[in-house]
């Protein structure tokens, strides 16, 4: 799991400031200190790697073969205990997913359905790279970097900032991005940083991410100075929450992704798919408190690189499939539905005749959240999502403010 | 001091053991190292007879205390570690075994040979994030990849397929054919049990990521052909020890068509169907691509590639012929162009400080700190092997900081003496100046751990 957040580059030139690093390190403050204030808007994007079975998590029970289709996958019907969350007469939410079936009640969660990225392959690993990339092929850069370029406003091409342990290749690009998560080390004083910074200064690879990395540090602890310790610090919930009270800080990031995997269900997927929903439930819910009043001007995109197959396979799971759902959560969502063209799930509308069959593209989706939570102009979008001509950002997605 | 010689410590092996001494001719070191079987002796081999017993034992343990809590799947999935420390048979086998592994990558003199066998690990990821594999991770690396690293590409592949630890972290085990006599049964009985069937998941990753992989064009009917091949490959706990078996009455019948090739019903159309694979030219290439991105570059040079590839194709797949194409190519001893990722860089420091055994920090906790823990890659493509997958702020951050508790440990090194040795002609005069220039031995120690070059191998 990593989590990164870009930043604007006047928190970075403030930042090195206090940190007192050397002077080569903040070059350039003097410029980057009189930019006027960034946008307002938060936007999260939490990818759920290793495909997330979109049937099992938003079911269409009002699909006339979908009992039959998902025999022993099945869910158990509403009003049961453990039974499906309705979602308005077609759909059930996932039993477990009790906090975001109550943004979806509170018209903060938009749901997707028969949605899927350009690409065919049922390989995660291409699916992931391109879903990043925002491409048909894998690029170096991610569209969510491309896209902080983009934006209109002080946000000057290639000088976001980010913070984490790894860098997925969705933030990876010409925006210097930084990722942040807790530290289980001993840290050494600021003087042997600076010292070792001054050594990596020349070097093209670790001294960027070193310096980075050192105006990351001094963010992250001045915006969660007063929380408190939780015990599973690496997990997505504690994540989740650090993601919030870093994203709510007046000179924090407005940018932030993170990853959750173990959603390839191959075996014994009923027993296995409710611990991660639990984590997705309770790390969205968590992230919604800790952004306090911000929440209002956030959005929180979730997806998986694509879906499972329609009928379970041999071992009562499901293999690599193509379409799945995605969710579109935030104060600043237009939420309260279902967005899909459901394509039906009898023998003949299935991809295949196996996979739940695509009527949305993931793209357009991010599209829509960039051209109106952020103002992305649409020229851009041949550069975030290259290939994706003929698709234009889909619409009504946030709230008009 | 000959810059050869250090670099070959670093580029094929795990950086300079203290003062080990310096091969006088580094190719002859090498070679040496590709000859003769496994070098590695651990007192308590691993085993699979030992791992699946002690999985039993677990499985007694857990039926005796059935209302006890216990982790849940999710996170073990998510790579946390355990809240307590888990005293159980298969997790004290699984940190025992690691453990022996990572002392032994520490200590070796054969550092080029046990490079190749956690490449080639890595090829074949299986990871603890799927919780039936632990108890023959160790196992897996002992039976199925420690023999083969010298020998035959498809030798390596059939051992991997049939091993139980590839065979649960892929979920083949319980893989039954649609027209098997099991699934024939089931629907015989019906209301008993579902009925059982096909997973493609082994058979989908074992093209695109072990063997020809996505460039060779196969389609999802071979895939889906050739889970039908594998079905019935399988582990067995009633035999004893519990081991390895073929299920006839879960295998597929009939005649199954793979990428244009016919194969015959029964274990050995699948042990043809893996020979086939196992010796394809795209498998050669694709394995040359990654032997290459390790040892020479990110973005590897295409002549390198295509000479690895070759010594592969004319030699049957011998993995001793391919690491010898990869020590022949003059790229290669292009210095630092690679940077450590944090296991490496971890068994340099080790190696480089050269602690006794009782001195050294528990190591699984510090990679798992360090975003690489052992046996922990997040999917069956295992760890990356390019610098951006590593170079994130936070990794490096903790790098800094790791190094920093490391040097409190060795108090006693003469901190430049050690960056000479270690280091030679490819130690810069900046991190030089800066070791002379600290304020301690602890902090100049922790300036050649964390100095630029020491990153890289």
């Amino acid at each position: 799991m990593s989590f990164n957040l870009l930043f604007d580059k006047n928190i970075i030139s403030r930042r090195a400031t206090l940190l007192g690093l050397g002077t080569s390190l903040i070059a350039g403050r003097a410029s980057l200190a009189v930019a006027a204030a960034p946008t307002q808007s938060r936007f999260v994007v939490v990818i759920l790697r290793g495909a997330m079975d979109g049937l099992a998590v938003v079911a269409p029970y009002g699909d006339p073969d979908h009992a039959t289709q998902r025999a022993q996958l099945a869910p158990r019907p509403m009003g049961e205990e453990g039974g499906l969350r309705d979602l308005g007469g077609f759909y059930g939410l996932h039993p477990v997913l009790a906090e975001l079936h109550a943004m979806y009640t509170q018209g903060e969660l938009l749901i997707l359905h028969a949605i899927a990225g350009s690409y065919r392959t049922r390989s995660h690993f291409d699916g992931q790279d391109y879903l990043e990339s925002g491409a048909e092929r894998r690029l170096d850069s991610g569209w969510l970097n491309r896209a902080v370029s983009a934006m209109p406003g002080p946000r000057a091409p290639g000088e976001a900032l980010a913070i984490g342990v790894a860098m997925p290749l969705l933030l990876r690009g010409p925006a210097h991005a930084a990722s942040w998560a807790p530290s289980g080390f001993a840290t050494p004083a600021a003087d042997l940083y600076a010292r070792i910074a001054e050594l990596h200064q020349r070097d093209p690879v670790t001294g960027p991410a070193i310096a980075l990395g050192l105006r990351e540090r001094g963010m992250a602890n001045a915006a969660l100075a007063d929380s408190e310790p939780d015990t599973n610090r690496g997990g997505f919930p504690a994540l989740a929450k650090a993601a919030g009270r870093l994203l709510r800080a007046q000179d924090g990031p407005r940018i932030a992704a993170l990853d959750l995997d173990g959603w390839d269900t191959h075996k014994s997927q009923s027993d296995r798919l409710p611990d991660v929903l639990r984590q997705l439930d309770t790390g969205l819910a968590a992230m919604k408190s800790a952004l306090g009043t911000v929440w209002k001007q956030t959005a929180v995109l979730v997806m998986t690189e694509f879906g499972r197959t329609v009928r379970p396979n041999g071992t009562l799971g499901t293999d690599h499939g193509t379409a799945s759902a995605a969710f579109l959560a935030g104060g600043a969502v237009a939420g309260g539905r279902v967005l899909a063209d459901w394509p039906g799930l009898g023998a003949g509308a299935l991809l295949d005749n196996r996979d739940l069959r695509p009527t949305a593209d993931l793209r357009a989706l991010a599209m829509g959240v960039l051209t109106q939570h952020f103002s992305v102009p649409p020229a851009a979008m041949a550069v975030l999502f290259p290939g994706a001509a003929g698709l234009s950002p889909m619409p009504g997605l946030i709230r008009p403010a | 001091m000959d810059a050869r010689s250090t670099h070959a410590l670093i580029r094929f092996g795990f950086g300079r053991r203290g003062a080990e001494p310096l091969p006088a001719d580094p190719v002859a070191w090498l070679h040496a190292q590709l000859e003769g079987p496994d070098p590695a002796r651990f007192p308590d081999p691993p085993s699979t007879a030992k791992g699946l017993t002690a999985e039993l034992q677990d499985r007694a343990a857990r039926r005796g205390a059935a209302n006890a809590p216990m982790a849940s799947p999710a996170m073990a999935n998510a790579g946390m570690a355990a809240p307590e420390p888990d005293r159980s048979p298969v997790r004290t086998l699984f940190r025992a075994e690691t453990g022996a592994l990572l002392d032994h990558a520490i200590t070796t003199d054969a550092a080029f040979r046990e490079r190749l066998v956690w490449f080639w690990a890595n090829h074949f990821t299986v990871s603890q994030r799927r919780a039936p594999a632990v108890p023959v991770i160790g196992a897996f690396v002992q039976e199925a990849i420690r023999p083969h690293v010298t020998g035959r590409f498809v030798d390596m592949l059939q051992a991997v397929m049939r091993h139980p630890a590839m065979l649960f972290f892929l979920d083949n085990v319980q893989s039954i054919g649609p027209d098997s006599q099991a699934a024939h049964a089931d629907r015989a009985r019906p209301g008993s049990n579902p009925p059982r069937g096909l997973n493609e998941n082994l058979a989908r990753e074992c093209l695109e990521l072990h063997t020809i992989s996505p460039a060779a064009g196969y389609s999802q009917a071979d895939v889906t052909n050739f889970a039908r091949i594998l079905t019935g490959w399988s582990v067995d706990f009633q035999q004893t020890p519990p081991a390895y078996r073929f299920r006839p009455f879960w295998h597929e019948p009939g005649t199954i068509r793979v990428m244009g090739q016919d194969y015959p019903a029964g274990e050995a159309g699948g042990i043809a169907a893996l020979i086939w694979l196992g010796t394809h030219p795209a498998t050669y290439r694709h394995l040359a691509t990654s032997l290459a991105r390790h040892f020479i570059a990110d973005d590897p040079p295409a002549d390198a590639v295509a000479a690895i590839a070759a010594a592969l194709a004319s030699s049957g797949g011998d993995l001793a012929a391919a690491a010898r194409a990869v020590v022949a190519r003059p790229e290669a001893w292009q210095p630092l162009t690679k940077l450590r990722r944090p296991q490496e860089f971890v068994l340099a420091a080790l190696r480089a400080v050269d602690l006794p055994a009782d001195k050294r920090p528990n190591l699984m906790a510090v990679l798992n700190g360090l975003g690489q823990g052992m046996f922990n890659a997040p999917a069956p493509n295992g760890w990356s092997d390019r610098a951006e997958a590593w170079a994130a702020p936070e990794a490096m951050m903790r790098r800094m900081d790791w190094s920093h508790s490391l040097a409190r440990r060795a108090d006693n090194i003469d901190p430049i003496a050690l960056a000479e040795a270690n280091l030679g002609p490819l130690l810069s005069a900046d991190t030089a100046a800066a070791i002379r220039g600290a304020g301690s031995r602890r902090d100049a120690l922790t300036l050649l751990l964390a100095s630029p070059e020491f990153q890289r191998r």
